[in-house]
């Protein structure tokens, strides 16, 4: 069964054929690792450098952002250029992003909620990881946020 | 300075930024997945509960690698604060310092403020509203808006693709209202 919507929700898709067994998933949890550190030492996961990336009051988090996306851009443009391909020999495929009014008003929604928790979803896991265990708590709303969604996604405009 | 002096230390934009960035080849070749974590999330939803809610039926277990993804972030977390703790106080801007001080937070040794996210906030209104209100707003938006800070502001954008140009600019937006017009009610409660 292929995942609905994947048009209009095409985020963090596998595009791969392959069926890929535990050990295999491990290589993604090696990057999570690394990913989890990053978070950690640059402060992306602080509440403080959130508030003062809002306030204006500080380019660090700019400066993160701006550069992952510059870097993330010639990436992905010299995998299209030259038709890089997987470790498997796939070819890569990138699912295109359909507008739907969910990223006007979503997006706003989830701007107040980046700048209430000071964090999005990833940073919300390495929170837990350094010892911030009420986070649990802000996870687990966060899933019922997102089941929420799904019960109700009919309902809204799109 | 010692290598492991110098990662103890908080590393500077330009090297985190490249680093992030740098998720999105390595996730694309090595397995063709496209970086986003708010999805996970959702497979968390769908393994269990579905609830039979179709949003959440489909092959959850094709994206379990988003799982192993995040699980990883978790352990990256804690091996950054115990193992490669930053021996200093964490440096904030003083505007921010000032700001935060009216509302008496003042303790800023942590990346999470003990004084705002703690098992003992949760009870108050403030801390409900910061944690579990907060989370809420992050899970039911980022599913809403198809994709959070690493779905479209950084995939999306890597790959030139509008819409996730305009989510990105409504996270600001939304950020920027709340930050200046609706967090100061919140932190005087």
């Amino acid at each position: 069964m292929s995942l609905e919507n994947k048009n209009t929700d095409g985020e963090g898709i596998n595009a791969s054929q392959k069926k890929e067994n535990a050990f295999a998933n491990l290589k993604y949890l090696i990057v999570g690792i690394f990913f989890g550190i990053v978070f950690v030492k640059a402060e992306i996961i602080s509440w403080f450098r959130i508030q003062e990336m809002f306030n204006l009051e500080s380019f660090h988090m700019y400066g993160v952002i701006g550069c992952a996306v510059f870097v993330g851009l010639i990436s992905v443009q010299l995998i299209k250029k030259f038709n890089i391909k997987t470790l498997d020999g796939e070819k890569i495929e990138i699912q295109p992003k359909t507008f739907s009014k969910g990223q006007i008003y979503g997006g706003l929604l989830f701007g107040f909620g980046w700048a209430i928790t000071g964090a999005c979803p990833g940073p919300l896991f390495a929170q837990i990881g350094t010892g911030a265990t009420v986070i649990i708590v802000t996870l687990l709303s966060a899933i019922a946020g997102t089941w929420f969604y799904g019960l109700i996604k009919d309902k809204l405009p799109h | 300075m010692s290598i492991l002096e110098i990662i103890k230390e908080p590393w500077p934009w330009y090297v985190a930024g490249p680093l992030i960035g740098l998720t999105v080849p390595i996730l694309l070749i090595i397995g063709n997945k496209s970086f986003g974590i708010s999805s996970s999330l959702r497979h968390i939803c769908a393994a269990c509960i579905p609830s039979n809610i179709s949003f959440f039926k489909y092959d959850w277990k094709k994206e379990s690698w988003n799982l192993f993804f995040v699980f990883g972030i978790f352990i990256g977390g804690f091996i950054a604060a115990y193992f490669l703790t930053n021996p200093n106080p964490v440096e904030i801007a003083p505007e921010l310092v000032a700001k935060l001080a009216t509302y008496g937070i003042t303790d800023h040794s942590g990346l999470v403020p003990a004084q705002l996210f703690s098992w003992e906030s949760l009870l108050t209104l403030r801390g409900f509203i910061m944690i579990v209100v907060g989370g809420f707003l992050v899970g039911f938006g980022t599913r809403y808006a198809g994709g959070c800070t690493s779905g479209h502001a950084i995939m999306g954008l890597s790959n030139l693709q509008w819409p996730s140009l305009a989510a990105t600019i409504c996270f600001m937006i939304g950020g920027f209202i709340m930050a200046l017009l609706i967090l100061p009610f919140i932190l005087s409660l």
